[in-house]
């Protein structure tokens, strides 16, 4: 007999889903569904009371109408009184459609719990699982505090019927997983973890997920399951396949069941007692010895639920990693696998040997089979499966294999699967690092992942080979030369143009003694691309040429030439056309010797953890990478974003020899060169070590505004989304500001909108910024301020943004502070103490003594001194070891002389830093700030 | 744990959705019609396994899924669930509709969506399996139907005595007749809506 006969049922239900079957088209479809809506709804809000059968039936359709993808948003109400019948069919369907529909509505609730609790105590097993059921589906906090209390009763009490306590059981854990502070184990832990015992399979079954989830939580607590769970799967595993007579599964006895039991036994270490320990692998060869055997049934389901079982075993095996003799065992059984007719079992066995790759005992038995996963890369039919084979290459690759694993991948991506081939690159770009023994390899092997794959290769990984080509000094001249054949190419990739425009400007000299790639020849390769380069591929460019100008001086005419066309001088493109401006300028007004200094080789970068890793791990989630990782150090920018490559690589020159130059680049009016380096210098130093405070809560910057007091340049905020950049420059009492906002995702954020709240000593003038940011953009707002009066209190920016839906709101003080609208003073020693004398009115000196909390390295505390745009008087003092300074604040309604001594105490690690003022709230404020800064 | 167990046919309409973790409504039907196209373009005889979509987690997630007939079967689970084992259960499950409707086709779960729903609700709660031993899962749906056919009062008599007629001479219920490489029998009809 079937269980559900097809005669009976709801005619009208029937009929109604054959009309919907026989709608030609889509619109009719949805006359036909609104139509039947309507219905519904006037029957619901009828006079006539429904009957029990109509309700159901008008419900049914509900849910067909909801599976087909129609909002239902009426039946609510109907559905929970169905709840409160006495007759089975009718409540069964209000559980059904509550627990389809109905989420964590909270005024229903209420009525829910209410007819939940009645079931519950009802005492009829058949209304108490559907009410555990729906708690079960529902799962909302209000239904745990409801219940959470009575559900481990009704599980542990001796006359609950199986099936009750199977439902219970995973209610309960429902409720755990939901709201774990509501569910109070305590006293019931021994009873469930008893539950392993229990003579019905299914209610283990049950109580297996359970224990689980609960062990893994609170290990300790649950530790006695280890010995239940090893006598309970030896009994299962040494069964005869007819034992467990309903539990076995085409011949094998109860495999769901010893799946479960080997993951929980993977919640903990190898167990401790002896005697469990040795029965336990005892089981584990069991498994290994049956695999071996022949089949007791052709059947597919037969092999597949005995393979469930190995599969688990080999996992647990690999968990405990201890003993070698399993482990060896476990390979060779995953080997045979590897070559098996089934692709699923080829699929499982390459995804567990990655697990088992990183096991010491077995990482070189497992390279053994490298020839059959290449095999596997080349010749599967099945994307899902050769992922999993470049994965296991990754994951056992060394300094032995890398070479051969790295070309395997290479020659792979050229026709590898669009889904995989970002991820293939971050890992063949990661593994070509990682192993490297020659650098040349190195630049050879990302050369060739930019030509196979450049659409994939994302910044990362080039950034990443411009940081270690400039940072190895023995390999700049292969690179060069490499790179200028690869530009050979009539084709070649954007990404190819950003690195060969870098390296040849850096290092192109290296190559250049050879007549086949001579100066010009270098530059007219670069520009022969150059038209058909993105903006910052070609702003990029024109960085590189004022590079060769400084190489090259012999190919000075020809680039100034390209500079001053109009294409270049009256680009629509702003950058482009500054970059040329100034870069004309600047390659006719300076010496050669400004030049050079200017443009000098870039700095080593500091040693860090590669991008390329962060951002693979990123991509795949924790846990899939193999290497351990520093967080949040994501952003691994050689200049503070590629577009900006030129001014960064002049700043950084700047930093380390101020030179007149600065002024023609317009980074800094303010004359005095000194005021210009720590602060140039220091958006290097925050975009490359810092790379900004990644992730950092919303919520007002106390933290990264201070970092600013000092500096004018560097990344305020960061977090998942977005990405704000500050660049502010001052003169006198007038300062413009630079925000950028950088939308981190792919996604653009709409209603963008910011807003900036000025104290009334401060008068801004702010354009507003475009209110959509596509994702990965950049957009840019510029803020005029004027310094009326002193001022304590920043402004704040406030930024609003929806990002998917999602309304974000992030707070933000701006780094705009009274030092800000220092000029420096120089004078001699006599005029300073006469000046400091006649400051000495108690009010007009603040003072303060403080722990140091960075290093006091001079250096450091001398561009400190600088960056607060005081100037610092040497040979002042009579003691060396202190440091002076003076300046002026520019207000509009007055000027305030501002005097400042700062003695360290390199012993005691303390400094003591006087500030005197002619206004006691400027001496007050400065001082403040300052102190912050050590 | 299983987020998420889709039954939809051939042209990728859902003819059954349940899941376990909550998505808005429109996520799921995005999530539906993702799992359709990403399942859909696969060869038969490849794998069972796939990394699921970016909907529903990406590739924390594993989409494991039979194809029968003119139905597909696919459980996303998460990492805690053996796909070997998850494979076993959707079998089961195919194979207690079979019992339950005799010969299941696409029609049964149209028309039925209900008793699906209740059949699933004895195998699977709140993404965790609860049984996986077919005649269980088979005696509560039996005693669910004699409820209702109880309930129906009169107008259930004559079906109960069919019943009974037909029970009549077998001492046991037949266990595992025809079941094995079960296919689904699809009536010769136009394509489903």
């Amino acid at each position: 007999m079937p269980a559900v006969s097809k005669g009976d049922g709801m005619r009208g239900l029937a009929v109604f889903i054959s009309d919907i079957r026989n709608c030609k088209s889509k619109e009719a479809e949805i006359k036909r569904i609104n139509k039947e809506l309507a219905n519904i709804r006037s029957k619901f809000k009828g006079d006539k009371a429904l009957d029990g059968y109509s309700k159901k039936k008008y419900v049914c359709k509900l849910l067909f109408i909801f599976l087909l993808g129609h909002d239902i948003d009426f039946g609510h109400m109907e559905a929970v009184n169905l709840l409160s019948s006495n007759k089975y069919t009718e409540k069964q369907i209000g559980y059904l459609f509550i627990s389809v529909l109905v989420n964590s509505n909270s005024e229903l609730i209420r009525l829910i719990n209410n007819a939940i609790k009645n079931d519950l105590s009802s005492r009829n097993p058949t209304f108490m699982c559907l009410a555990l059921h729906c708690i079960a589906n529902v799962g909302s906090r209000e239904m745990a505090e409801a219940f959470a209390g009575e559900i481990p009763r009704i599980l542990v009490a001796g006359d609950t019927m199986d099936s009750v306590k199977q439902s219970a059981a995973l209610c309960l854990l429902r409720l755990y997983k939901a709201s774990p502070d509501l569910v109070l184990m305590g006293e019931w832990t021994s009873r469930v973890v008893h539950l392993l015992n229990d003579q019905h399979m299914g209610v283990v079954t049950a109580a297996i997920s359970l224990i689980t989830c609960l062990s893994s939580k609170n290990p300790d607590e649950f530790k006695t399951c280890v010995s239940l769970a090893v006598s309970r799967l030896s009994r299962i595993v040494s069964s005869a396949s007819t034992d467990l007579q309903d539990y076995t599964y085409y011949f094998v006895p109860a495999p769901w069941l010893s799946c479960k039991l080997l993951r929980l036994l993977q919640c903990y270490p190898p167990p401790e007692d002896g005697a469990v320990k040795g029965r336990l692998v005892e089981c584990l060869e069991t498994i290994l010895n049956k695999a071996q055997e022949p089949p007791k049934s052709k059947k597919v389901q037969h092999s597949n639920a005995k393979n469930a079982i190995l599969f688990e075993a080999i996992s647990l095996i690999i968990h405990y990693d201890s003993e070698p003799n399993l482990l060896v065992r476990a390979c060779n059984q995953l080997g045979q696998f590897l070559q098996h007719r089934e692709t699923n079992l080829r699929y499982l066995a390459l995804e567990s040997m990655c697990t088992l790759a990183s096991s010491e005992f077995s990482h070189e038995a497992v390279k053994t089979h490298i020839e059959t996963v290449i095999n596997a890369l080349k010749t599967e039919r099945d994307v899902s499966v050769r992922q999993r084979a470049a994965d296991l290459l990754y994951a056992m690759c060394d300094r032995s294999n890398a070479k051969q694993i790295v070309a395997e991948m290479l020659s792979y991506l050229e026709t590898a699967d669009y889904s995989i081939r970002e991820e293939m690159v971050l890992k063949v770009a990661i593994l070509a690092e990682k192993y490297a023994v020659d650098y040349s390899w190195y630049v050879d092997t990302i050369l060739n992942l930019i030509r196979i794959a450049g659409d994939y290769v994302s910044e990362e990984v080039w950034y990443r080979v411009i940081q270690i080509v400039i940072n190895r000094d023995d390999v700049q001249g292969y690179a060069a030369k490499t790179v200028f054949e690869a530009l050979q190419a009539p084709a070649c990739h954007e990404n190819m143009v950003k690195v060969g425009g870098y390296i040849l400007g850096e290092f192109g000299n290296l190559i250049a003694g050879d007549p086949r790639s001579s100066p010009l020849v270098q530059f007219n390769l670069l520009h022969s691309k150059f038209h058909l380069c993105s903006v910052p591929t070609r702003a990029l460019l024109l960085s590189a040429y004022i590079k060769f100008i400084n190489l090259f001086p012999e190919t000075k005419a020809t680039i100034q030439e390209v500079l001053r066309s109009d294409s270049q001088i009256r680009n629509s493109d702003v950058e482009l056309q500054q970059r040329a401006v100034e870069y004309l300028k600047l390659s006719s007004i300076a010496s050669t010797d400004v030049l050079a200094t200017v443009l000098e080789e870039m700095p080593p970068f500091p040693e860090r953890e590669s991008s390329i890793l962060a951002k693979l791990k990123k991509k795949k989630g924790p846990g899939a990478v193999s290497v351990e990782l520093e967080d949040g150090k994501e952003r691994g920018e050689l200049n503070g974003g590629g577009d900006r490559g030129g001014d960064a690589a002049i700043a950084a020159s700047n930093a380390s020899t101020p030179s007149p130059s600065a002024d023609l680049l317009g980074l800094r009016s303010t004359a005095p060169a000194s005021g210009a380096t720590p602060s140039a210098g220091s958006l290097l130093v925050d975009v490359f070590s810092e790379a900004g405070p990644s992730a950092t809560s919303a919520g007002v910057n106390d933290d990264g505004f201070l970092r600013f007091v000092c500096k004018n340049n560097g990344v305020l905020f960061e977090n998942q989304l977005l990405q704000i950049g500050i660049k502010s420059e001052y003169r006198q009492n007038l300062g413009r500001m630079y925000l950028f906002y950088g939308n981190k995702t792919s996604v653009q954020f709409v209603s963008f909108n910011t807003t900036v709240s000025c104290p009334g000593e401060l008068f801004r003038s702010t354009k507003t910024v475009e209110p959509l940011v596509e994702g990965g953009a950049q957009v840019q707002q510029v803020i005029n301020i004027e310094c009326l009066t002193d001022f304590i209190d920043a402004p704040l920016l406030n930024i609003k943004f929806r990002y998917g839906g999602a309304l974000q709101n992030i707070s933000l003080k701006l780094p705009v502070t009274i030092n800000k609208f220092f000029q420096p003073t120089e004078m001699a020693a006599a005029d300073f103490f006469q000046r400091w004398k006649q400051l000495s009115q108690p009010q007009q000196e603040a003072q303060k003594i403080f722990k140091a909390s960075h290093g006091m390295d001079t250096e450091v505390l001398k561009a400190k001194l600088l960056g607060l745009g005081t100037a610092l008087l040497e040979n002042v003092d009579p003691n060396p070891e202190n440091y002076v300074c003076a300046g002026v604040i520019q207000t509009k309604a007055q000027q305030v002389g501002c005097l400042l001594r700062l003695e360290p105490n390199a012993q005691a690690q303390m400094y003591r830093l006087t500030l005197r003022s002619s206004k006691d709230t400027v001496s007050q404020r400065v001082c403040d700030l300052l102190a912050e800064q050590f | 744990m299983i987020k998420a167990i889709l039954i939809f046919n051939n042209h990728g309409k859902p003819r059954l959705s349940k899941f376990y973790e909550h998505y808005s409504e429109d996520t799921e039907q995005q999530i539906i019609r993702e799992t359709f196209h990403l399942v859909s373009k696969r060869d038969e005889n490849v794998c069972n396994f796939l990394e699921g979509g970016m909907l529903i987690g990406g590739s924390e997630n594993k989409l494991i899924y039979r194809h029968y007939a003119t139905l597909y079967f696919v459980f996303c689970v998460d990492s805690s669930e053996s796909g070997l084992g998850i494979l076993d259960l959707i079998q089961v499950f195919v194979e207690t509709l079979d019992k339950c409707f005799e010969n299941v086709c696409e029609l049964d779960l149209i028309f039925h969506v209900d008793k699906v729903h209740n059949i699933l609700a004895e195998m699977v709660m709140g993404g965790m399996v609860l049984e996986t031993n077919m005649n269980e899962i088979i005696t509560q749906v039996d005693a669910q139907n004699k409820m209702e056919k109880s309930e129906a009062g009169i107008a259930g008599a004559p079906a109960r005595a069919v019943s009974a007629v037909k029970n009549m001479n077998l001492p046991e219920m037949p266990r595992n007749i025809n079941i094995g490489d079960i296919s689904i029998k699809v009536p010769n009809l136009p394509s489903f809506k």
